[in-house]
């Protein structure tokens, strides 16, 4: 193998183990959701980890509402762009998003491709994301430009890259994913597995299961394809409201700037209490048996 | 400590940037076209700098031949993904072409994720080429569509392109599909406020896009990519004719007790119609018959006229007639 070529993002992410990728070819089926699960839920696994979390979302920036950082800002130091931490003080879940760069919150990012080739490279060489276990990259739905620079920025980096496919079971999001699926064949990105999201939606009144949007899908094309069935996710309207309400409230309203740190810690004990959390720790367990065989076919490639 | 800028500094009108432009070109448009820093290099530069390049794009006269044609030019956007964009084109479409004397299509510029293909029931169709251009697939006899759906070999395929190679077939779709006559032409777009978009609008403004209908979910995470959507929309100058809020509560078919999935934590759409000032055309509950209809490629409307959501969307096409001033 070549020599692995040092570039600054190469640099930069030299102190971080797993990068995990989500992505999914549909909009809307969960990507930013299930990549702030997988952050919250890695970060709540042990008390020592740290994790990072880049949305690569640029005209559609939805983690720092999920992760309850909605309206912080991004500071400059000599070392490079500081993340906003979600946990505050104890500064081990890390977060990046143009969100953060926005002035207001309903401008716009009109950008076309080399605009947002250079803000991805930026987030990957100029973040000082310090040391990471993790690094869960959010991306926006489809194949294109985000995808095509993020891949080539990552190459260095190849040996500890590897995706998760999020798709409901609607069969036009399968199609999608399955789309999706091909990309990571021909760019060589190794799949950990499939997530199914939003799979069945339960009554509040009367317990009746509803899908929603159809059933099962995901698992037959994971067995199809050959590629590891994560778990399903059924549609949560605890996590949802969780998600979407995780405002940050400010607790020195006279000061500005939200107090982040305690809405993070509480985000955390919030969603442990949620039914997701639950299905979700399953999904954690398989795709973290599966990580080391990924990664270590992909180093010996 | 420094805040960081929004950055770059000075984002340049982005209408005018070229699809292979550096990063920081100034624009077309700029006095410093051809001139600043960035612009060394640029295989553009010699054109920027001779001041050619403010000519209009060279496909502009055959898009706006072509459109001569059609009437009504309607947007479906949304900032967020998955929020029912391509259901809703479909309704639309479907909809318009319910009256036999109506000419309707659909055009599809989600390269990466084409949905309509497989929503409207013809996703095994191709499209076929002859001297007057390349012919839409039909639905029935009145209603046709374009996707780029139609030109992959499988489902499977993967459409890996970037910004330009998006950017010319979307200007192929505007001037070299033969629609004949149109009533209405919606175009149905990707998630976003990128490529696909500021394509589709720079190649019809000389036409006249007449206005384009935002979809939202109640949820916050969706509004505030709807929100950024309006601002793309005032800042291309394309007209707002409304908001279309999906998934505004569930039915549960055993029980018929209304209950809300997507839960409107910061008010739903109504409050972003009313902060925005943008007309909030309607609410359709969520039926899973509507995903089903959609995987199945039928029709809706016609499939469950007695479904709520049946008469929620009727009520929003009829009011956006009414705004268009169309009977």
């Amino acid at each position: 193998m070549a020599a692995v070529q040092d570039t600054p993002v190469s640099r930069r992410l030299s102190s971080i183990k797993h990068i995990i990728i989500v992505c999914s070819g549909k909009g809307g089926v969960g990507k930013s959701s299930v990549a702030a699960q997988l952050a919250l839920k890695l970060y709540a696994s042990t008390p020592n980890v740290r994790v990072g979390i880049l949305d690569v979302d640029l005209t559609g920036p939805s983690i720092p509402r999920m992760l309850g950082v909605d309206g912080s800002s991004v500071h400059q130091s000599s070392d490079g762009w500081v993340p906003v931490y979600a946990d505050a003080s104890e500064a081990r879940l890390a977060c990046m998003s143009v969100g953060f760069l926005l002035k207001r919150k309903g401008d716009s990012v009109v950008w076309r491709g080399p605009k947002k080739n250079a803000m991805i490279r930026q987030f990957l060489s100029d973040v000082r994301w310090g040391e990471l276990d993790y690094l869960v990259v959010d991306t926006p739905p489809g194949t294109s430009d985000e995808h095509l620079s993020l891949l080539e920025h990552l190459s260095p980096v190849h040996d500890r890259l590897s995706a998760i496919i999020v798709t409901t079971p609607q069969a036009v999001a399968l199609m999608d994913a399955v789309k999706c699926l091909s990309f990571t064949r021909a760019v060589n990105l190794p799949v950990l597995g499939i997530v199914e999201n939003m799979s069945g939606y339960v009554c509040p009144c009367c317990g009746e299961v509803s899908n929603v949007f159809s059933t099962a899908g995901g698992e037959e094309m994971a067995r199809r394809e050959g590629v590891r069935f994560l778990g399903a996710l059924p549609v949560d309207t605890e996590l949802v409201s969780l998600l979407d309400a995780a405002e940050a409230t400010p607790p020195k309203a006279e000061s500005g700037v939200p107090d982040a740190g305690s809405v993070g810690i509480e985000l955390v004990r919030r969603y442990q209490a949620t039914p997701s959390a639950k299905h979700f720790g399953k999904v954690l367990d398989t795709l973290q048996d599966a990580l080391p065989a990924i990664e270590r076919r992909t180093s010996i490639l | 400590m420094l805040a960081v800028q929004q950055p770059p500094a000075g984002i340049p009108d982005p209408r005018s940037v070229p699809e292979n432009a550096p990063e920081h070109c100034p624009g077309t448009e700029s006095e410093l076209a051809g001139k600043s820093a960035a612009c060394e290099g640029c295989p553009n530069q010699g054109v920027c700098a001779s001041g050619a390049a403010k000519d209009p794009d060279p496909a502009l006269p055959f898009v706006r031949e072509r459109m001569t044609q059609v009437n009504r030019k309607i947007l479906v956007l949304s900032g967020k993904g998955g929020v029912g964009k391509s259901t809703f084109a479909a309704q639309l479409g479907w909809a318009f072409a319910s009256d036999p004397d109506v000419q309707t299509g659909i055009m599809d510029v989600d390269i990466c994720g084409p949905s309509i293909p497989t929503i409207l029931g013809i996703a095994s169709e191709q499209v076929h080429a002859s001297a007057a251009g390349w012919s839409p697939v039909y639905v029935q006899d009145n209603l046709g569509a374009m996707s780029v759906g139609f030109m992959l070999p499988s489902s499977r395929d993967a459409v890996m392109w970037r910004g330009p190679k998006k950017n010319g077939l979307i200007a192929q779709f505007l001037k070299d599909v033969d629609w004949g006559a149109l009533d209405y032409l919606v175009v149905d777009t990707p998630p976003g406020t990128s490529d696909e978009h500021l394509s589709v609008v720079q190649l019809l403004k000389e036409s006249g896009i007449d206005g384009a209908v935002l979809i939202t979910t109640p949820q916050e995470v969706a509004l505030q990519d709807v929100a950024r959507e309006i601002d793309f929309c005032r800042k291309v100058g394309v007209r707002v004719l409304g908001l279309v809020e999906n998934m505004a509560g569930f039915v549960c078919p055993n029980c018929r007790t209304e209950s809300q999935i997507f839960r409107p934590t910061t008010g739903g759409a109504a409050r972003l119609a009313k902060e925005t000032g943008v007309e909030l055309l309607g609410s359709v509950p969520l039926d899973p018959r509507i995903g089903k209809s959609a995987d199945y490629g039928v029709s809706f409307l016609d499939e469950y006229p007695d479904s709520p959501a049946t008469s929620a969307y009727l009520n929003i096409i009829q009011r956006l007639k009414d705004i268009l001033g169309d009977v």
